[in-house]
């Protein structure tokens, strides 16, 4: 263990030295203090007992929705059986934005929106993920993919009518009056959630090979129109 | 099904609609008529009413006043579903402003624009489009005919056909054999050969676990082979002989009477025989005039024949392209279709056409595979962009969350077409 993190702080030491902007890492003892945030429901370090939340021991390289004896929501369930596993790219983007990332988690939290604050937690919650056979050596040092949509693009206005047209594709699966069995609601999310949603398929972040087929083809205004048409598709 | 508020406020008024015979309205309306109810047909009446909110005059024949769906009528066989399960009313289309008449649509006078119906009288038509889905090829599969649909059930159309091969499933005697006769390309999917084959065998083993399944096919392969051979290998190991075009498969012959299949020369007593032989166009769009062969030759852009620009075919009877004979398929093009159609008429926008594809496959209890695509309009055809399939090895986990995606593609899909 002791070598492995001599490897990693090598590394960390490498980039850092070439890398010219501050810190990519995060710093653990500042993401202690953003920790609060979630620890009235999650529990993490010696002793960690699932509470509202699963507990975040050993969480990087985990599958999602994997802890036996907690009841997961069916979003995170699916999530996990696509093939969605916590790192830190992963684990950026849940906690930026945990609907965007999984659709229908339980997870009420409105998310981090400050880079810094979530690459300090993710720095804290790494220090219990200690299991080397479960942790790339990259992954605590691996900087965040950047799934941080070009503010250009969340602030594209959709048109409603277009996206009217192209929601006739997503219905064969989604049910317009909002139904959700073995698929998910798709109706009356706020836009940027469906937008960062549908780019995260596309840019084939999200785990699904329908959805990364259908977002693929799908240009920016038209993931704008469908997100203005489902935000106000009350049950039809 | 669920009935949606809406729905339910209108039954009253729709169910009148429903029972009305066809009249000519007078108000210079446009009149689209649609015939067949299934997935590409009801799609697309649905669509326009909805769309076009009463500026077109919609109306939807269809013979049969309950819908059985080809897709998971195969989970039927396999004990996965019930009857009742694949039956939906149109009640929710007629709800919806869509006029139902339930008649055989005999005849097309293209020249008159207007529909010939088994009952009597016609309906006229500024735009029609056809969803007949498919008819046998006589002559296919020797010593078989339509008659002999009940010895040698066919289960191609959902409903009795299904029942019948399930009943002779169940009567089969310990240790009996299974034929199956596979269908050419190109042939309607769902309901798949395949994942008949993996149903039946699911059925057998539970039930009559020395039993075997003979299946002659006349390809040398077919759609997810490696996921069905392998999931054959694994679940129902020495059951299933699939005999391909290589072994003889395609040269059969059968005997209804006599309960024999010939294959490649070698006779075979059975105890039941399942016939799907080569299909063509429903036989409504040979009477219209609008095939070329055995199928109707459509324009990707707006699924309007190449023989009539107001006469549009949909889904199985089509000739369109790389897209499969599915239900997911027919539902797609209908939405393209329906925007054109209304576009022409009342002059609403008409959006680029686009088109895809999924279908699921169940092999055994919650092992779900899927194959998909995506697909634009050229002018050639409906040409294929993008696609993947489940692959050979996944986890226990994805494929169940694959089949349980199905039934969420169930429910999405009948909603959708059925209001």
């Amino acid at each position: 263990m002791r070598l492995i993190l001599q490897r990693m702080l090598a590394v960390v030491g490498l980039i850092v030295a070439t890398a010219s902007t501050a810190d990519e890492f995060g710093d653990p003892k500042a993401g202690k203090k953003v920790y609060r945030k979630c620890s009235g429901c999650h529990q993490v370090g010696e002793g960690a007992r699932h509470r509202v939340g699963p507990h975040l021991n050993g969480i990087f390289g985990r599958k999602a929705a994997s802890h036996e004896g907690f009841k997961y929501s069916k979003a995170m369930v699916r999530a996990g059986d696509n093939g969605l596993e916590w790192h830190a790219d992963t684990l950026d983007s849940f906690v930026e934005n945990p609907r965007a990332l999984t659709s229908g988690t339980r997870m009420s939290f409105p998310g981090l929106r400050k880079q810094k604050d979530r690459l300090d937690l993710i720095a804290y919650l790494r220090q219990f993920s200690d299991d080397p056979a479960n942790i790339p050596e990259a992954d605590p040092t691996a900087s965040p993919v950047d799934h941080d949509l070009d503010p250009a693009i969340l602030a594209l206005e959709g048109d409603p009518e277009y996206g009217e047209y192209l929601s006739s594709e997503c219905k064969t699966c989604h049910q317009s009056s909002g139904g959700d069995d073995g698929i998910p609601s798709i109706i009356l999310w706020p836009e940027e959630d469906f937008v960062i949603a549908m780019h995260a398929y596309k840019n084939k972040k999200r785990p699904h090979p329908v959805m990364q087929m259908m977002a693929g083809r799908l240009n920016e205004e038209e993931i704008a129109a469908l997100a203005a048409y489902f935000a106000t598709l009350d049950n039809e | 099904m669920t009935f949606n508020r809406r729905a339910f406020i209108g039954t009253s008024a729709a169910l009148a609609a429903t029972l009305a015979a066809p009249m000519v309205r007078g108000q210079g309306k446009p009149r689209v008529v649609v015939i067949g109810g299934g997935a590409g047909g009801a799609t697309a009446a649905r669509y326009i009413a909805k769309d076009s909110k009463g500026a077109i005059d919609v109306t939807l024949i269809e013979p049969t006043r309950r819908y059985y769906t080809c897709f998971f009528s195969n989970l039927y066989l396999g004990g996965f579903k019930q009857m009742e399960d694949l039956g939906h009313s149109y009640g929710g289309l007629a709800a919806g402003g869509v006029n139902v008449v339930h008649d055989w649509a005999v005849g097309v006078d293209r020249a008159a624009k207007s529909v010939s119906l088994a009952g009597g009288g016609s309906v006229p038509y500024d735009k029609l489009i056809l969803s007949p889905g498919i008819d046998f090829v006589e002559g296919a599969v020797e010593g078989w005919d339509l008659s002999a649909q009940n010895a040698m059930p066919h289960a191609y159309k959902a409903g009795s056909q299904t029942e019948l091969l399930k009943a002779q499933l169940m009567a089969m005697p310990e240790g009996g054999t299974f034929a199956m006769v596979a269908p050419p390309n190109p042939y309607r999917c769902p309901p798949g050969p395949y994942e008949r084959v993996s149903m039946v065998a699911h059925f057998l083993k539970a039930n009559n676990p020395t039993a075997k399944i003979i299946v002659a096919d006349p390809k040398p392969k077919f759609s997810k082979m490696g996921l069905f051979q392998e999931g054959w290998a694994d679940h129902y190991e020495g059951m299933v002989d699939w005999i391909g075009e290589d072994f003889g498969g395609g040269n059969v012959s059968v005997d209804p009477g006599a309960m024999t299949v010939t294959i490649d020369g070698e006779v075979t007593k059975v105890d039941v025989a399942n016939v799907i032989p080569a299909m063509k166009a429903g036989r409504i769009a040979e009477l219209a005039g609008v095939t070329d062969g055995n199928w109707a030759p459509v324009n990707a852009a707006d699924m309007s024949t190449k023989a009539d620009a107001d006469v549009y075919v949909l889904g199985d009877a089509s000739s369109q392209g790389d897209m499969p004979k599915s239900g997911f398929s027919a539902n797609s093009q209908a939405k393209v279709c329906a925007n054109a159609v209304r576009g022409a008429l009342t002059g609403s926008k008409i959006f680029p056409a686009k088109f895809s594809n999924t279908c699921w496959s169940l092999i055994a209890t919650n092992d779900g595979v899927k194959v998909g695509a995506t697909y634009e309009a050229t002018p050639e055809k409906i040409a294929k962009v993008d696609g993947f399939i489940s692959q050979t090895g996944e986890s226990a986990d994805l494929r169940k969350a694959t089949y349980e995606e199905s039934e969420g593609w169930y429910s999405g899909i009948t909603s959708d077409m059925l209001g």
